[in-house]
């Protein structure tokens, strides 16, 4: 996978599994301190402390058609690459957080890439799911709620392309303006 | 910036022209997003169907991201289901997705070249 974008949404996948109805994504760049985190929170089922253990290996999985799992463990190894680390924190019944830092200007590090896309897939998920995005970019922040998008469309489904195309359009706007801004 | 106010005409637009219908009614198209299917270009594939069935207006017909079925070696996989006949499409790719929508969903037609076991595996 050579976005991050693309590892974000194989996580996610993740939680919609585990019957999420909120997922939470903070992106968070700090030049600075030369960072690029990210934050992917659920209130999902969880996991015991025992699958905790075992959940980045790649040769556990919960599913039954095979046995391997490769989700975590490719995305662990993309922050390793950069001198980073992946956090997993999770409380059965409560939900899980898997927090990601990766080294910011290295050269392991891959692109975000189309991150709008990854959160239309999600929005476009049967479950209904409620999808909060954050993007902090050193002092400034851009976040987009589908909560906030559900209260304007007072019932117009997702699925209108209309809609698609605005929360695309805005999610790629937002970002480029928050980075326009910081560089001036 | 897209603002909120261009999402209320949005909104207003579609309630005038109420077209609500089941989830499940008419066709619908599964495309495979787990850890296999994203990593070989399923992302890109359903973000082409969503499109293309916007572009052409085909009504009743819905995408969905799904799991893996465990062939992981041919994804990405997408299936379209229309009642009671699936079919299964295998290593698809956006040229894949412009032929499934222009002869399966649009002309009824199978699209055979792409399909699971019969001419690649």
């Amino acid at each position: 996978m050579n976005e991050l974008s693309l590892h974000i949404l194989d996580v996610c996948e993740n939680s919609i599994k585990a019957d999420a109805n909120l997922i939470e994504i903070i992106i968070t760049e700090n030049i600075k301190d030369n960072t690029f985190k990210i934050d992917i929170i659920d209130n999902g089922y969880g996991m015991s402390e025992l699958t905790l253990l075992e959940v980045s290996d790649p040769f556990f999985t919960t599913r039954t058609t095979r046995n391997v799992g490769l989700g975590l463990s490719l995305f662990k190894m993309a922050a390793e690459m950069t001198g980073g680390n992946m956090v997993i924190t999770s409380k059965l019944n409560k939900g899980t957080t898997v927090t990601t830092i990766f080294e910011h200007n290295h050269i392991d590090r891959s692109p975000l890439g189309d991150i709008e896309d990854t959160i239309i897939i999600l929005v476009l998920n049967e479950k209904d799911i409620d999808i909060h995005y954050e993007h902090i970019y050193n002092s400034k922040v851009y976040t987009f709620d589908t909560r906030e998008v559900k209260k304007v469309l007072e019932g117009v489904p997702f699925t209108n392309y209309n809609v698609i195309s605005w929360i695309k359009n805005n999610i790629k706007e937002g970002i480029k303006t928050i980075l326009k801004e910081e560089s001036r | 910036m897209k603002s909120l106010d261009d999402l209320k005409k949005i909104r207003d637009a579609a309630q005038s022209k109420v077209t609500m219908r089941g989830k499940n009614d008419g066709m619908r198209i599964l495309v495979g997003m787990a850890t296999c299917g994203i990593s070989a270009g399923a992302r890109p594939v359903m973000n082409k169907f969503v499109e293309m069935i916007a572009d052409y207006k085909i009504e009743k017909v819905t995408v969905t991201p799904v799991g893996c079925i465990g062939e992981c070696a041919i994804e990405p996989i997408v299936e379209v289901l229309q009642g009671e006949e699936r079919t299964t499409y295998c290593r698809v790719d956006e040229d894949a997705v412009e032929r499934i929508v222009n002869e399966h969903i649009i002309g009824g037609k199978v699209v055979l070249d792409y399909v699971i076991g019969k001419y690649r595996l």
